[in-house]
């Protein structure tokens, strides 16, 4: 029997359908992936499967698990099947855990609302799924707290919780989207072995198509509130046939077309010369010597106009600090950074002069504007470098319309407020403030990672054709290495503090030398990788794909190919 | 995106969404009507509000032409109301007007320069302030100066710099560490200009509410130094001043203490829902979403 089947789901708040028709199915052992951009309602599909929907919302159809209608369950009989029957793992492991509770705590926890034992024998469980997720004594006792782990290593206690009583269903939530590539490939490592040696049904939610695309064995598309197309994913992946499927595959492994300018001046843009940055560090006793924490370490590069240069490293390798440090939003302690051959200086003492030719992106398309701004006002601020020379009154309107312009915005666009914009035009108008004062060079630190795919393809465009045209130069901070292959002419891999190699984008990606970035490159999940790796493995006919064949499968996935 | 457009703001957009606002249409009501009553009582008052009528004493409220009944010197309830809004409004408003204008100002110089020792010194002296008894020092400031309004105003004032000091520099700290200000740092902007400009709109909303719960706080803290003798001076009075005089009375002639206290009551709840009101209207995220 299947493990798991919805059947007709739909999901309501007032006049507004979020879920329609939902169909899907999971059987014990399987791995279904569901893949779709911000509003696709994946997120909801799983929240409604656990009875979780916020309230005002109303369902239909069914949810059955091992034949049992969860839709028509009490809250109280609900709560008895989430956390044993069902477990669930979020996106942010450094928001799904306690801090004030130990690690071990937490675990015992789940096993004892559900199951009337003892502390002991909750701890004995706590200890052996642990154990199992891969965090052993005597390095991690139950004692221990989540600030004492790294990220993966809470994501693994988060895990931990959900499978302690050995789930027949769990539901991963974005588990890896948080997390930096090689800490990613391990989660998702230990999610493929729990699913293999437990039986238990696996529903991995992502936009990420080459996540799913390495371990998933079922595939379904959605969008808006409908699945648009589902099925085995290597037949899926290889025969798509919705429109938005296409498209999706196409977005994530777009490659914009760029056409630099031929490179003018021997003046680069941007030189960073031995730049060190040190934090202080607590004391350790009274009268211990000061420590300081070195997170740039002696790091030189330099940017040539026109150049798109990308710096990638995981998180916690100064590859921010180093960007803070260029944008003089930070002090150095050693070194010396000039954009166009000025000299910046300390962050105290910025020239105004130097600070002019560069702007910035962040990532947070939500975070990056002063909600209580007109459009018009967050993009004209940097005006204020200009002081006196700043454009008055139509002249100012004019080069506001320009910039909005230029990034695929429309001039009427600035007497409105940020909250009125998706994050992809949010993420245009980050742009336009950046343009807005013709700069040299453009730091995107992180600027497409928080973007769905078919947005983040559209601002890849956006970027390539201004730098083209505008000769602009980028640095390009970025921990997706994908990304940055497809829009950098050159990259610079930190790790630790230093610059560990650096080259030509394409020999570097084809040929890594320093064992860093070989990892970093083994652990980047690739569609068309793992999608191969996956046929080689598969027998040559997958009866999924032979239309007779599959009208005789008793099937759940009654949703085919098209659908919607 | 087209979709989203709405009319840029303007002032009838702002009018329109203050009277959708249900909080702020009755906060307001009230509000001006307890100012009227302030504003009236210097020029008309139903009976003169010091006028003893001991044979009259012990009204109950809608006896005769005493709306809200007499004291127990036969005073007219209502007359002393509006006379007494003068100093409780006048306290409360200066009160708060004293510790926001003084103390948001030194939060925010404190989150600018938040780890180094012009923060601890700015923080440690309002926390000094802070333990300090209030009562204390407003005892200590009318030994000195003579007990009445203006002494009261000062001394409730003092003790409302740390409540916004220690509010603004909070709320600051966390959005100094947002992207938006980052950016406005890139675009060479100083602490200062950033305190004004982006930290200081996004912090009203927490501070509005402060300020409201503060004038409630000051109608009581006048209450309570007329209580003790430092507030109001015959034969000008207080609403505190009333309550007050009344508590020995309380079982003879209930609405003697009951008239203060409801007026009290009603005058912190308008202004409350002005706060609330304010709040939402001014804010751009909710403006849209209200109706």
């Amino acid at each position: 029997m299947t493990l798991l089947s919805i059947r007709n789901l739909t999901l309501h708040i007032g006049d507004a359908n979020i879920l329609r028709d939902i169909d899907l199915g999971v059987e014990a052992g399987e791995i279904l992936g569901i893949i779709g951009e911000s509003g696709s309602g994946k997120s909801m599909t799983a929240l409604a499967i656990m009875g979780l929907v916020p309230e005002g919302f109303s369902s239909g159809g069914q949810i059955l698990l091992d034949g049992e209608d969860l839709l028509k369950k009490s809250e109280a009989e609900l709560c008895g099947i989430r956390g044993d029957a069902i477990g669930m793992v979020f996106q942010e492991p450094m928001t799904a855990l306690n801090p004030t509770k130990t690690i071990g705590d937490q675990v015992a926890e789940t096993v004892m609302v559900h199951r009337r034992t003892g502390r002991r024998a909750a701890n004995r469980i706590a200890r052996e799924t642990l154990d199992r997720v891969g965090l052993t004594e005597p390095q991690f006792p139950l004692g221990k707290f989540p600030h004492e782990l790294s990220g993966g290593q809470r994501q693994r206690v988060v895990i931990a919780m959900a499978i302690a009583l050995r789930p027949r269903l769990l539901i991963a939530d974005e588990p890896t989207t948080a997390l930096d590539v090689t800490t990613q490939a391990q989660i998702l490592a230990l999610l493929k072995r729990l699913v293999d040696e437990d039986g238990m049904g696996l529903i991995l939610i992502t936009h990420d198509l080459a996540v799913v695309a390495g371990i998933a064995d079922r595939i379904a598309i959605m969008r808006l509130g409908e699945i648009v197309e589902t099925g085995p994913t290597v037949g899926l992946f290889r025969n798509l046939q919705h429109p938005y499927s296409q498209m999706l595959f196409k977005a994530s492994s777009h490659q914009p077309a760029r056409n630099p300018p031929a490179v003018t001046g021997s003046v680069p843009v941007l030189a960073v010369d031995g730049v060190v940055r040190d934090y202080p560090l607590p004391r350790r006793s009274l009268f211990g010597a000061k420590r300081q924490f070195r997170a740039v370490d002696g790091v030189s590069l330099s940017i040539a106009r026109g150049e798109n240069v990308g710096l990638v490293g995981e998180s916690g390798c100064g590859k921010s600090t180093l960007a803070r440090a260029i944008l003089s939003l930070e002090p150095v302690q050693a070194g010396s950074i000039a954009l166009d051959g000025e000299p910046l200086q300390g962050s105290a003492g910025a020239s105004f002069a130097a600070r002019r030719k560069l702007s910035v992106v962040f990532q947070d398309p939500y975070g990056s504007f002063n909600p209580r701004h007109t459009v018009e006002r967050l993009v004209a601020e940097p005006f204020f470098l200009l002081g006196l020379g700043a454009p008055q009154g139509a002249e100012r309107r004019r080069r506001i319309d320009r910039a909005l312009t230029e990034v695929g915005l429309v001039p009427a666009d600035a007497d409105k407020y940020v909250h009125e914009f998706s994050g992809g035009q949010r993420q245009r108008i980050a742009i336009a403030r950046a343009l807005i004062i013709e700069p040299s060079l453009i730091v995107l630190d992180e600027a497409v990672s928080a973007l769905d795919v078919s947005i983040r393809a559209q601002i890849l465009d956006l970027l390539a054709e201004l730098s083209d045209r505008l000769q602009l130069s980028y640095l390009f901070i970025s921990h997706d290495l994908h990304v940055v292959r497809t829009i950098t002419d050159r990259v610079l891999v930190m790790q630790a503090g230093k610059i560990v190699e650096a080259g030509d984008t394409a020999t570097i990606f084809a040929n890594p030398q320093h064992p860093y970035t070989r990892q970093l490159l083994a652990a980047t999940p690739n569609l068309e990788m793992a999608l191969a790796a996956r046929e080689a493995a598969l027998p040559p006919v997958d009866p999924f794909l032979n239309p007779a064949a599959k009208q005789n499968l008793p099937s759940p996935l009654r949703g085919g190919p098209g659908r919607g | 995106m087209t979709d989203l457009a709405t009319a840029p703001l303007r002032r009838d957009s702002l009018l329109r969404a203050a009277l959708g606002s249900r909080n702020f249409v009755v906060g307001a009501v009230i509000t001006l009507g307890i100012l009227l009553l302030a504003v009236v009582s210097f020029i008309w008052t139903p009976f003169p509000f010091s006028a003893q009528d001991i044979p009259n004493k012990f009204k109950p409220p809608l006896t005769g032409s005493h709306l809200l009944g007499t004291d127990y010197l036969g005073r007219d309830m209502l007359s002393m109301i509006m006379v007494g809004a003068r100093t409780s409004i006048s306290v409360a408003l200066l009160a708060v007007g004293i510790g926001a204008l003084i103390g948001t100002p030194l939060g925010l110089w404190a989150a600018a320069r938040r780890g180094t020792l012009l923060d601890e010194i700015i923080m440690r002296a309002n926390d000094l302030v802070f333990a300090f008894p209030a009562l204390l020092i407003a005892i200590l400031i009318t030994a000195l100066y003579g007990p009445g309004a203006v002494n009261a105003i000062i001394a409730i004032g003092i003790f409302n710099v740390p409540v916004f000091a220690r509010l603004a520099r909070g709320a600051a700290l966390s959005l100094w560490t947002r992207e938006f200000i980052l950016a406005a740092r890139v675009a060479g902007k100083g602490a200062a200009r950033i305190s004004a400009e982006h930290i200081l709109p996004n912090i009203l909303n927490t501070l509005v509410v402060q300020i409201t719960i503060q004038f409630a706080l000051g109608i009581l803290a006048e209450a309570a130094l007329a209580y003790v003798g430092l507030g109001a001076q015959p034969p000008m009075t207080s609403w505190g001043k009333m309550l007050a005089d009344s508590q020995t009375m309380v079982a003879l002639a209930p609405h003697v203490a009951i008239v203060p206290g409801l007026t009290i009551v009603v005058t912190v709840l308008g202004v409350n829902l002005l706060g609330d009101g304010l709040r939402d209207i001014l804010d751009p995220r909710l403006r849209r979403s209200r109706r």
